[in-house]
């Protein structure tokens, strides 16, 4: 919202015209000032008023041109160019003349065009930056007081500095000079004065025309007045278009004009109604179904039944409540007679009208945050007195005011609470006296109680929270002291959090660099994976607004986001990239139900909470892991290495025992891997394997779709199926010797190396401290479909140094074992 | 003295004669101080303490000797020998010495060669901000509770005394699972983990809940539909705004150095009455010491407890919260959201590691 600060300082007396002193008031009251304008700022040099003398049309040229002289208050008249028609002579207008300077850097000079010298330039609206208007110039409300000459930037108002404000959605009241002023009182401790405290007229007799509310909870009060004999005619006044382009309403006519001043001063909206095209009584009411109504700018719209709020008459709808006017009934250049209408509605009511519409008009925004109820007369009061005074306009009839009000429900305190919440030791004497200085009528009730009434305008004092934040905020918010709690001994982060933290730590150790992807997903990621239609990654949660309708899904595999980094990083100019990211994933429940939502009003039903839970997807911490290029760098110390399948494992490995969890690989085959070269991670879990993930290099295939390097690796564990360790036991750590004996095996070549490992592990029993492989060999050595594999056995005993027969009978049944479970047998 | 006795071997009379061994002593020493290297030392060796060399061979002609005689020359070869042997030695340790100093020289190595053979790996700096605020809380008692991205919206909203016509609650602001009515959403705040907190836990609770949020904006450099916060909730007795405040200033010296400090200014927010936006007080920014929006913070409102299980008699709580790409933003003086989000390796490796 804008508001000029001299419109302010009409009614408030503010002790400095400093803006920086109001905007910090503004500021420490909780309102925000998104910025301070100037009308005028990109304008300089002589722009002023002019008074169109003469006009002569030329009309030898390709499109109509006028050549006019302007009483610009010298002796001459000013020769000016000007290419638009919508304007007379005798109308005041603004002359940008030689020398001046216009916003956008636009430099005015003298000229010589379509044979006549033009030394000056009328200005469009837009070419002042005031407004898009470019239909013509801007022609300025007559106004016989004008002088032409004298500075247009003072005359138009555009030297006062402008305040934008964004209000917060509980304080309607503050939408308007009225309830600014007031605040701006409260906060700089200066007296202000209430626009809307002016006299009622005696509008006695019976009503102007018939007015009935159907519907009091949505329309509690409705107030209404007839004016006839408008001149349609009369121009709006120059300091009401002053106020309106100083806060950014564009004038229309005299009567809008008014009711949209009324508005910004007061923070009512009203409406004025072409009483000539209404017929029958006025009648406030819901929409029916079916029910159609074109709103003031120009769209039919098909009204929600039940919902949107409608003022009728015996044609239908004539006007969306709160909201906007209907086109039918609009003020026009015949209009006579107008019914003003200003109201209060429920802003549930209009705030899902104006949702449903998408129409957030300047009345909407108020009414939807509430405007204060007795308003309505003192506006009707205001908009009359000016139609009457600019329009010639008399009353007919009596005053329409249906009031429905519920009585308003008073606010109880202990005068203890807000020092209570606050830690701010405030006096009961104080707390009632700024609660009076806002408005609220105050009285002592039992013990320390006080029996506030809120006043009319603030909708938001309903609770004894509300009336304490009112104290606290105006007593200053920097009057609370920092003083630290004292919180319970906690218990540190989680095992799972611990974890968490630990693998990333790892992985970054190890090069891998953490890259968080949006979790949106679309079916070409999983097509471009190569999942089949049946994969159980394909069933996934879909978005109802998506931000892109290619990715409505959300992730059940954290694959597609941090490939598109990794193809982002190779697309700069990175060759060498490993990324992960640990993350969660959402998948969905197989029985597929909506959520309730129990509502504000009370804590929920355990029912209800579980049926919350039932309806969310599973959302399981994952951790994902990718790589293209080399591992490690080539240099001085000789060549390089390609990250390849290896790498992942044993970074997931890693990542495994940061979270002590023991990993192991076993061969697999699923997309999007490579299917000779994919391992899928199993963790024993009660003596039970469960798979907790898949690494590997990716399918040529995805590779290609994906148009990722020759070689590029993918891995991902779902990070929630590692179980949580027990705590281990200590082993004694023998001191005696170990005794080394290294065994070669033959194997067929299919024959998984970690079958053979769990073989010779199992066969050597305890003496076994530690098994390295350090050969694979096929070739001439070995029978063709064989290889051969080398290990070095670490054998050691608790107790005792262990004898050449203690360990080879160890080593003899190590190899039994391997023997029997994979038919290995000794490298001869 | 060896004209003495003439019934002797001549020779064997003159290498016992003193002025032989003197003389043998002396080449000896020129010999083994003209040796330059271990190994010329070696080579002349032999010719002066080798079995057969004069002194070590003189030794031999002592029992040719007459008794009388025999005392005095065996004393002089012994004081000879050993003069021979102690030149050798110290000949030998500086030539030792010699080598062993040109060896470590010879294997130098230039240690300002580059050493690393993998490119550095980095947490992301979001991450890394978020613990390091996560850690300040856990030192103070407080611990981490989380809950789902994808919540109902019970939990989002009415929960937070957010009713259902507030504007927040549509497919224009907030992302909902389809369809529409399905009373799932994104969670468009951390917030949610409040409601979630208070309705598994026993007061007095401390508790803090960083995590990712989503809002239906478009990526630009100011907005990312994906974001992250995280939100403080503590619930005690006799919990005050003054409580808050401290809380939130600790926090602030903790992140940004002993000179930094809030500042409130009068907010709404359904969930906390009253309520404030803060600013913290940045004396690193990049454009000189400032105040530097942070996040929004307020006395829980009795609504909220109430509808999370919490006795409003017994007691009150504080709550808070703020935008982790924000306090990344101007910690770091980063200029463009994207930066944030599209996982550029070199964004990160330029902040995520040690900061």
């Amino acid at each position: 919202m804008r508001i000029p600060l001299s419109w302010l300082a009409e009614y408030v007396d503010l002790p400095t015209d400093e803006v920086a002193v109001v905007e910090q008031a503004l500021i420490g009251l909780g309102v925000e000032v998104e910025d301070i304008h100037r009308l005028d700022a990109g304008m300089s040099g002589p722009i002023v008023l002019g008074r169109v003398a003469h006009i002569e049309e030329l009309s030898q040229f390709k499109k109509p041109i006028r050549y006019c002289r302007v009483d610009i208050g010298g002796e001459d008249l000013q020769g000016i160019v000007c290419g638009a028609m919508n304007f007379a002579v005798d109308d005041l207008v603004v002359v940008a003349l030689p020398g001046s300077e216009l916003p956008g850097g636009f430099a005015i000079s003298a000229r010589t065009t379509y044979d006549h010298v033009s030394d000056g330039m009328i200005c469009s609206a837009r070419e002042l930056g005031l407004g898009e208007d470019h239909a013509g110039i801007m022609v300025l409300p007559a106004d016989p007081d004008a002088r032409p000459g004298t500075d247009a930037r003072l005359a138009l108002g555009l030297t006062d500095p402008v305040l934008e404000l964004s209000l917060t959605p509980d304080r309607g009241d503050l939408l308007s000079v009225r309830g600014l002023a007031r605040e701006l009182g409260l906060g700089l401790g200066v007296a202000s004065t209430d626009p809307a405290a002016v006299d009622q007229p005696a509008w006695d007799g019976a009503v102007g025309h018939e007015v009935r509310v159907a519907d009091p909870a949505g329309c509690p009060r409705f107030t209404g007045l007839v004016l006839t004999g408008l001149d349609p005619e009369a121009p709006s006044p120059a300091w009401l278009t002053r106020r309106l382009t100083q806060a950014g309403i564009r004038s229309v006519s005299l009567p809008v004009d008014v009711t949209n001043f009324v508005m910004v001063e007061l923070g009512q909206p009203m409406h004025a109604f072409d009483l000539d095209t209404v017929h029958g009584p006025i009648v406030v009411r819901r929409a029916e179904a079916g029910e159609r109504l074109t709103t003031l700018d120009g769209v039919d719209r098909a009204l929600v039944g039940g919902r949107d709020l409608l003022i009728t008459d015996d044609s239908g709808p004539i006007g969306l409540a709160a909201v906007m006017g209907g086109l039918g009934t609009e003020i026009s250049a015949t209009t006579h007679r107008v019914f003003l209408e200003a109201a209060h509605w429920d802003p549930a009511t209009v705030s899902r009208t104006a949702r449903g519409h998408g129409l957030f008009s300047e009345a909407a925004q108020r009414f939807e945050r509430f405007v204060d109820p007795a308003l309505t007369v003192p506006a009707i009061a205001r908009a009359a007195a000016l139609l009457v005074e600019y329009a010639g306009a008399e009353v007919d009839g009596g005053l329409v005011d249906l009031d429905e009000r519920p009585p308003r429900p008073e606010v109880r305190i202990d005068a203890g609470l807000p020092a209570r919440i606050s830690g701010v030791d405030y006096p009961a004497s104080t707390v009632r006296s700024v609660l009076e200085s806002l408005g609220a009528r105050v009285v002592e009730g039992e013990g320390a109680e006080l029996v506030i009434t809120p006043p009319s305008w603030r909708a938001d004092l309903s609770e004894p929270h509300d009336v304490v934040e009112e104290v606290v905020r105006l007593t200053g918010y920097e009057a609370v002291p920092s003083v630290l709690p004292t919180a319970p001994a906690g218990r540190g982060l989680t095992a799972a959090q611990r974890h968490r933290r630990s693998i990333a730590r790892t992985l970054a150790d190890l090069g891998y660099v953490e890259s968080p992807a949006y979790p949106f997903v679309g079916d070409a990621d999983f097509d471009a994976l190569g999942l089949v239609e049946s994969d159980p990654r394909r069933n996934t949660q879909r978005l109802a607004n998506p931000i892109s309708d290619a990715e409505p899904l959300l992730r059940t595999t954290m694959l597609p986001g941090l490939l598109k980094s990794l193809r982002r990083n190779l697309g700069r100019g990175q060759r060498d990239v490993a990324l992960f990211e640990v993350g969660r994933l959402a998948v969905p429940r197989t029985e597929r139900t909506n959520a309730p939502i129990p509502g504000t009003r009370a804590q929920p039903s355990a029912e209800d909470l579980a049926a919350i839970d039932a309806a969310l997807p599973a959302q399981p911490w994952a951790l994902a892991l990718v790589s293209a290029g080399a591992y490690e760098q080539s240099g001085w110390w000789g060549p390089g290495r390609p990250a390849d399948w290896s790498d992942l494992l044993a970074a997931l490995e890693a990542a495994g025992r940061a979270a002590n969890a023991q990993l192991r690989a076993r061969k697999a085959a699923i997309e999007p891997w490579h299917p000779g070269r994919c391992a899928e991670l199993v963790v024993e879990v009660d003596g039970v394997d469960v798979v907790v993930g898949h690494a590997g290099e990716l399918h040529p295939g995805v590779l290609a779709a994906l148009e990722l390097p020759a070689g590029a690796c993918a891995a991902e564990l779902d990070l929630d199926r590692l179980p949580v360790a027990p705590v281990p036991e200590a082993a004694a750590i023998s001191a005696f010797p170990p005794v080394r004996l290294d065994v070669a095996v033959v194997v067929a070549t299919d024959v998984p190396a970690g079958e053979v490992f769990d073989a010779l592990r199992a066969g050597a029993g305890e003496l076994l401290e530690d098994l390295r492989l350090f050969d694979v060999y096929t070739g001439a050595q070995v029978p063709d479909g064989a290889k051969s594999l080398a290990f070095a056995l670490d054998l050691r005993a608790p107790d005792r140094t262990l004898t050449v027969e203690e360990a080879t009978t160890a080593r003899d049944s190590a190899l039994a074992e391997a023997g029997r479970r994979v038919g290995a047998r000794l490298r001869s | 003295m060896s004209g003495a006795n003439d019934s002797y071997d001549p020779k064997q009379v003159a290498i016992l004669a003193p002025e032989a061994l003197e003389a043998a002593l002396t080449e000896a020493e020129r010999d083994f101080a003209a040796a330059g290297d271990l190994a010329a030392l070696a080579a002349v060796r032999p010719a002066h303490l080798g079995d057969r060399a004069p002194v070590p061979s003189a030794r031999r002609e002592l029992g040719a000797l007459p008794p009388a005689a025999r005392a005095d020359a065996g004393k002089r070869v012994n004081a000879t020998r050993g003069a021979l042997e102690r030149a050798y030695a110290a000949r030998l340790a500086a030539l030792t010495e010699e080598r062993d100093a040109r060896v470590l020289i010879d294997e130098a190595v230039d240690v300002t060669l580059p050493v690393a053979r993998r490119l550095p790996g980095a947490r992301h700096p979001l991450s890394v901000v978020a613990e390091d605020m996560v850690d300040v809380f856990l030192a103070m008692g407080y611990e981490v509770a989380e809950g789902p991205e994808v919540e109902g919206e019970w939990f989002c909203f009415d929960a937070l005394n957010i009713g259902a016509d507030h504007p927040s609650r549509s497919l224009m602001d907030t992302f909902f699972v389809d369809p529409p009515d399905s009373g799932v959403v994104l969670r468009p705040h951390t917030s949610s983990v409040q409601a979630r907190a208070m309705l598994t836990r026993t007061p007095p609770m401390y508790v803090v809940a960083p995590g990712r949020t989503f809002r239906t904006d478009e990526l630009d450099a100011t907005h990312t539909p994906v974001f992250s916060q995280i939100e403080g909730l503590a619930i005690d007795h006799g919990l005050t705004m003054g409580h808050l405040r401290g809380t939130l200033d600790h926090l602030a010296r903790a992140m940004f150095g002993p000179e930094a400090r809030t500042r409130w200014r009068p907010h709404y927010f359904a969930f906390t009455e009253p309520s404030a936006e803060f600013d913290v007080w940045f004396p690193e920014h990049r454009d000189g010491p400032q105040w530097v929006e942070w996040g929004g913070c307020g006395v829980v409102n009795p609504r909220v407890l109430r509808a999370c299980g919490v006795d409003t008699d017994t007691f009150t709580g504080f709550a808070f919260g703020m935008g982790i790409e924000r306090t990344l933003q101007f910690r770091h003086g980063v200029r463009d959201m994207r930066d944030m989000v599209e996982g550029d390796v070199r964004f990160a490796r330029g902040l995520g590691v040690g900061t």
